[in-house]
């Protein structure tokens, strides 16, 4: 594929790809992914969405009605399906250990398989049994001598032991508590970030999906609704399922995460040019109900900022802003997270900053106001908002405002 | 007692012989035929419907009558006792093979599958392994009925301790008759117990620190 961007190469792409099941009912239906190495997707939706369907095509555990998928480049239908599934890793749900098999003839099923000599396989085995964090002396268990959340750990290495690059993982802590589950969680996502593997995870859980995935492909009634990023999936939902799907508390949140202080400042700041006389100055500043000013030289590159107290304190009939206006103390790049910037105007007890674009031109400002209003949105949400009769005063004050 | 013994000592042990004869060749044709057909029968869901209803109408046959129904085919003697033994011993591991396998963990098979096991790897290195305590229960039961129906073969001519029995009926001899039906039960006693010590065997271990 030329069209790659980035550097990374593809290791697995659908195009145009349908499943039809007997009796014609469509389990998906135009699916065109790709997916590069090293990332981390997830296939997210409802049940029924056709995301296990999806998934399950990669290794030919389903073949598709119709399209093309490619693995490695190659039309995995030119691959031997058995052998195809030997270089894929593969993760379930309950994690499909084998009850008969010892924890250490479960992690080398597939070198096995793959009929590698018994030195090397014992040697993987104690490798990956590290890798899940796991004492050695497991080996010689059988998976129900463990707890579940151990024998989901052998699961997971289990799909690394014939040294795959891409392993695919379907709802694989569906069955897990909560803490088990953030433990492997940060397993496989050391998988993914140090060992490089390209992880396809299939999940319904949306914190779990932004959690891991660097790239997430949402699904619905058999079709992808969105595949992006997770940032730009929180930024710029396609649609209302997709806003459904992540929730009101989520993207107002994430608005906070991702909205950079150029998104709320106020793009008409109170501001004078170097030039002026102190006079002018107190004229805008009466006129803008603001006790300060953002100085800018003529070209509107920013300089400092003058106040009311300042003038006060230094004023005379001759002299001009240049004379006494404060080098500035604080600024924002137009393009900074506001949840960077959020912090330190509160806690440091500034009114605004101005805000400049690389160039260090004035562009706005961000004063305490416009956060507030941000941070209102994210507790009581927008609703109330937009509906101010909602909101429940206290009960004394509502009386008061009934009589008056 | 050992008047009875020393009459028909030497009887007894060539009808105990003709009787596990018959019963063991009837259940080894039982076993080759039915685990394997069981086996398949999990890969075609719609046969195995007709398959299982054909398997347990055979067993509504009264057993005598099937015995006699083997006449006109086989003629008398062995042959069509082991037959008809052979279709009784046929529907217990047939269905409990087919059971067995359909209840091996769906997970497992998928898994075994995902990591790139061949159809016929997965059977054999997961699903009989998984399914060898009810197939083996099937066995058990099928080997029970099969050594005291046996019994009634003698009716067509096939020998064994039934022929203690219906001589003894016949001339009204309770001697015979005990002294025939104390070694049918004492086989089929056996036979499941020395099966049970089998099943255990062949069961996977799935705990560290049991033996075999």
């Amino acid at each position: 594929m030329s069209t790659a961007k980035d550097t990374a190469q593809e290791i697995v792409s659908f195009r145009n790809v349908a499943k039809k099941y007997r009796g014609g009912s469509v389990g998906v239906e135009n699916i065109n992914v790709t997916i590069k190495e090293g990332e981390f997707v997830c296939f997210i939706g409802t049940s029924g969405s056709g995301k296990t369907t999806t998934m399950r095509m990669i290794n030919r555990m389903i073949d598709p009605s119709k399209g093309k998928i490619t693995f490695k480049g190659h039309n995995i239908r030119h691959y031997d399906p058995v052998k195809l599934r030997r270089t894929i890793g593969y993760v379930i749900q309950n994690n499909g250990l084998m009850p008969h098999m010892t924890i250490q003839e479960n992690i080398t099923l597939v070198p096995k398989l793959l009929k590698w000599p018994q030195e090397k396989m014992d040697k993987k085995a104690h490798e990956l049994i590290k890798l899940a964090d796991l004492p050695e002396s497991f080996l010689d268990r059988y998976p129900a001598e463990l707890s579940g959340g151990q024998q989901q750990r052998i699961g997971v290495v289990r799909a690394l032991a014939a040294d795959q690059d891409l392993i695919l993982m379907d709802e694989p802590f569906g069955a897990l508590d909560p803490i088990t589950r953030d433990d492997l969680q940060e397993l496989i996502k050391h998988l993914q970030e140090e060992l490089g593997k390209t992880i396809v995870f299939v999940t319904h859980d949306m914190d779990e999906a932004l959690k891991l995935a660097t790239h997430i492909v949402i699904m619905d009634s058999g079709h992808v609704i969105q595949d992006d990023t997770p940032d730009n999936i929180l930024q710029h939902p396609a649609n209302d399922f997709v806003k459904d799907l992540l929730g009101e508390e989520r993207l107002l949140q994430a608005q906070q995460n991702t909205l950079s202080v150029s998104d709320i400042m106020s793009t008409n700041p109170a501001k004078i040019t170097l030039g002026k006389s102190l006079a002018e100055a107190i004229r805008t500043m009466s006129l803008r109900h603001v006790d300060y000013l953002l100085v800018t030289d003529d070209d509107n590159k920013l300089k400092g900022y003058i106040d009311l107290e300042t003038i006060n304190e230094r004023y005379s009939k001759d002299a001009s802003v240049s004379d006494i206006y404060n080098r500035t103390r604080m600024k924002f790049k137009k393009d900074s997270y506001l949840r960077d910037t959020s912090e330190k105007i509160l806690k440091q007890g500034y009114k605004y900053v101005p805000i400049v674009d690389k160039d260090n031109y004035l562009i706005g400002t961000v004063t305490r106001a416009s956060l507030v209003n941000i941070i209102y949105d994210a507790i009581w949400g927008k609703e109330e908002l937009d509906n101010p009769d909602e909101i429940k005063l206290p009960a004394s004050i509502a009386k008061g405002s009934d009589k008056s | 007692m050992i008047n009875f013994l020393n009459q028909h000592g030497s009887e007894l042990i060539i009808k105990t012989w003709e009787q596990i004869y018959i019963s063991a060749l009837a259940l080894f044709l039982g076993i080759l035929v039915a685990v394997p057909l069981g086996i398949i029968l999990t890969r075609y869901e719609k046969t195995a419907k007709y398959v299982m209803s054909i398997s347990s109408m055979l067993q509504t046959i009264p057993s005598l009558a099937l015995l006699t129904l083997m006449i006109p085919i086989f003629g008398i003697g062995k042959l069509p006792a082991i037959v008809a033994l052979f279709i009784y011993s046929l529907l217990p591991i047939l269905r409990n093979t087919y059971i067995g396998m359909n209840k091996v963990n769906k997970n497992l098979i998928d898994a075994a599958k995902g990591l790139g096991m061949t159809t016929a790897q997965s059977i054999f290195k997961v699903e009989i392994p998984m399914a060898m305590p009810i197939i083996m229960a099937g066995i058990r039961l099928s080997a029970v009925y099969v050594i005291s129906w046996s019994t009634l073969a003698s009716y067509i001519g096939a020998g064994g301790l039934g022929d203690f029995i219906f001589n003894g009926l016949n001339l009204y001899n309770p001697a015979l008759i005990i002294g025939g039906t104390i070694p049918v039960s004492i086989l089929a006693i056996l036979t499941d117990y020395l099966l049970g010590k089998f099943e255990k065997k062949v069961t996977p271990v799935t705990k560290s620190g049991v033996k075999k």
